[in-house]
């Protein structure tokens, strides 16, 4: 088997002929040809999984959504198939997202920017990194638990409301979109640190001699030349938050319909709904009996996650579809400069 | 500076001011570090009390996960046993049960797509590949529980699952689509993207000098990748699977509504049938049981599971990492 391989095989009348360029497959011994259309087999395998849960979501929900469905709220009744829509877990998939994104953008800027510009003293650096890394891997359930815990104490009750007795429910959209945010950062962090690493250090040392601080040559130089980084962070920690139910069911409670809490910001205070939550609770396995509008609700979903992923494909691309002016990353690279 | 005796007021400013911006954003980051460190210590607190009445039989197996947590809903314990009593066993095992499968079919599956999509695909199919393979991690998993329920459970329990195969375990457990191997199968298409991704790094930074000098020797491409390039990114896959495996741990909803929902004791002993049993992950229990959060006694178990969890969440996160630093010692990443 050995000197087989190492001889090489010359065309005989019955071998095929090999053409110039790609090696021809035709030759190789039977187990390396199966492993060669299983390569072909799995790739185009997952591309047909893909397709066929964005077709079937596509067949089932289209059907079943109507445009007053984007702009009626859910309302309970017995005719379940004709009765509301889901606007309110549409405004409460953008409020937490919004929320999330919020916080988690600037911090994890500003962590990024920390741990690649300063990171003193090493072991805080070292510390940090692993938190990072640790978060990145806690599971969502873990970190709703623990967000239940902290915003259910006394003090942080202005995020949600209380009951009469005094007790803090610690349920809110702000409480939700906090702890979304904690989910995404650790995306966000990521994306900036990596694209920080990766600027040429002639960037840092043209401005310092040109008597720069440190602060003006991140603001004005570094982090306008991570732009795209940024944003693809920014979108990955959206898509993340957007596709995240056990944090808003735990921290959201079991509401299809958004009840502001009274008072000042009442909406962001009272509890809610969100498209992952009500598709639960619609679906088979919650309390709801309507798959149509679950199947609805999850097609809009999984639009909206489609729309993202398409951002970040173009943000990073080569060849955008749109001219992206402002956007593109500072041509540091410029021919005459290297 | 100071040998030539110069004083400069505006070096010092600017001096100050940057010792101002990285003591402020040194702050913040440690405050996220402080953050976490609260986190996992609020969740071993709440998790204590119930460690310390069952001790290390926690983990072991007894009475069921759902009576027992019925017990502690309704304040009344089983006989012969404190309201604290629970034994996770047939949680863990269920975990087990649907992550490794799940892993090792997500391992097969993203390696040949990896192979695939760095060295065997014309730039074309490439093009239009990657972005779909992408977009498989972005699908919330909500959706995937969904087409799972709606979709695969009932092409399962048609094709699977026949009469005479329900009679056999009709007193203990009701079979139907919602069993391990769904959820493993969906677990696994999951987990695909993470490790298609890492393993398409590695393979792309293989030294190109390896292979030309293997393909010099008259090596066919798959040899070579297969005793070349694999070898060399076998670090990485190891890298991805112990991230996939994190991942997997913390999939709560999609197994909830398509693993069975039901904490059964899945048995191998019953042969194939073993694979079409109900069973409930962790992740899925808390998600389940997230009502009686208020619960005293249920909310300590429940916070004894989280912490279980974020043990071995925390394990692995590390455990990759160190994978993925020690490959950088041979260039590779």
């Amino acid at each position: 088997m050995a000197t087989a391989q190492l001889a090489p095989s010359s065309p005989g009348p019955s071998t095929p002929i090999a053409r110039p360029g790609r090696e021809s497959t035709a030759a190789w011994p039977l187990l390396d040809r199966l492993c060669f259309w299983l390569c072909w087999a799995a790739a185009l395998g997952l591309c047909a999984i893909a397709v066929a849960i964005v077709l079937y979501m596509f067949v089932k929900g289209v059907g079943f959504l109507k445009l007053s469905m984007l702009t009626q709220s859910p309302k309970p009744s017995l005719l379940q198939k004709q009765s509301g829509g889901f606007s309110d877990p549409l405004v409460g998939t953008f409020v937490i997202t919004a929320i999330g994104t919020a916080l988690a953008v600037p911090i994890g800027t500003a962590i990024a920017v920390w741990l690649s510009e300063h990171a003193r003293p090493r072991w805080a650096a070292r510390a940090v990194e692993s938190a990072l890394e640790m978060l990145a891997g806690v599971p969502s359930v873990v970190l709703a638990l623990f967000g239940l815990l902290a915003f259910s104490q006394g003090f942080l009750g202005f995020l949600s409301e209380s009951s009469a007795a005094g007790h803090v429910t610690g349920t809110s959209f702000l409480t939700a979109g906090i702890t979304m945010g904690v989910l995404a950062l650790p995306l966000v962090v990521a994306a900036n640190y990596e694209a920080l690493s990766l600027l040429p250090a002639r960037l840092r040392e043209a401005s310092h001699a040109l008597g720069k601080t440190r602060l003006t040559t991140i603001r004005h130089v570094l982090l306008p030349s991570i732009r795209p980084a940024t944003a693809t962070g920014a979108v990955l920690g959206m898509g993340r938050i957007i596709g995240d139910t056990a944090i808003i069911t735990i921290l959201l409670g079991g509401a299809i319909n958004n009840e502001p809490a009274g008072g000042f910001l009442g909406l962001l205070r009272g509890t809610g709904a969100t498209l992952t939550s009500y598709v639960y609770y619609q679906s088979p396995a919650g309390e709801g009996n309507s798959h149509e509008k679950a199947f609805a609700a999850a097609f809009v979903l999984l639009l909206i996650v489609l729309m993202l992923n398409a951002i970040v494909t173009q943000i990073s691309s080569d060849r955008p579809l749109v001219r992206r002016g402002m956007w593109r990353a500072m041509e540091w690279d410029l021919p005459w400069t290297r | 500076m100071a040998a030539l005796g110069m004083r400069r007021p505006r070096a010092n400013a600017a001096a100050r001011s940057d010792k101002r911006a990285e003591w402020m954003l040194g702050a913040l980051a440690v405050g996220v570090l402080a953050l976490i460190a609260l986190m996992v210590v609020t969740v071993a607190i709440k998790a204590w009390p119930s460690f310390s009445h069952n001790g290390l039989a926690w983990f072991g197996s007894g009475a069921e996960p759902d009576a027992s947590m019925r017990a502690m809903r309704e304040n009344m314990p089983l006989p012969g046993h404190s309201i604290y009593y629970f034994r996770a066993w047939p949680l863990l095992w269920g975990t087990i049960v649907t992550t490794i499968p799940a892993v090792l079919i997500a391992l097969v599956v993203s390696t040949f797509s990896a192979v695939f999509l760095t060295e065997f695909a014309p730039d074309a199919v490439r093009r239009v590949v990657e972005p779909v393979v992408r977009l498989l991690a972005g699908v919330p998993s909500i959706v995937y529980g969904l087409v799972g329920f709606v979709a695969l459970a009932p092409w399962i329990e048609h094709n699977f699952i026949s009469n005479a195969r329900k009679q056999s375990v009709i007193q203990v457990v009701q079979l139907n689509g919602n069993n391990l191997s769904t959820g493993a199968v969906i677990l696994a298409v999951m987990i695909l993207p993470i490790m298609v991704a890492i393993t398409m790094n590695a393979l792309a930074v293989v030294p190109s000098s390896w292979k030309e000098g293997s393909a010099a020797l008259g090596v066919n491409r798959w040899r070579t990748i297969w005793r070349v390039s694999l070898r060399t990114a076998r670090p990485a896959i190891v890298a991805g699977m112990i991230l996939a495996t994190a991942r997997a741990l913390g999939e709560a909803v999609m197994l909830d509504l398509v693993a069975g929902s039901r904490d059964f004791n899945a048995n191998p002993l019953d042969g194939t049938t073993f694979l079409f049993e109900p069973v409930r992950p962790l992740a899925a229990t808390i998600f389940q049981e997230s009502g009686g959060l208020n619960i005293g006694v249920l909310s300590h178990t429940l916070y004894a599971i989280a912490a279980v969890l974020l043990v071995s969440a925390t394990m692995l996160s590390f455990a990759g990492w160190a994978a993925k630093r020690s490959m950088s010692r041979y260039g590779v990443t």
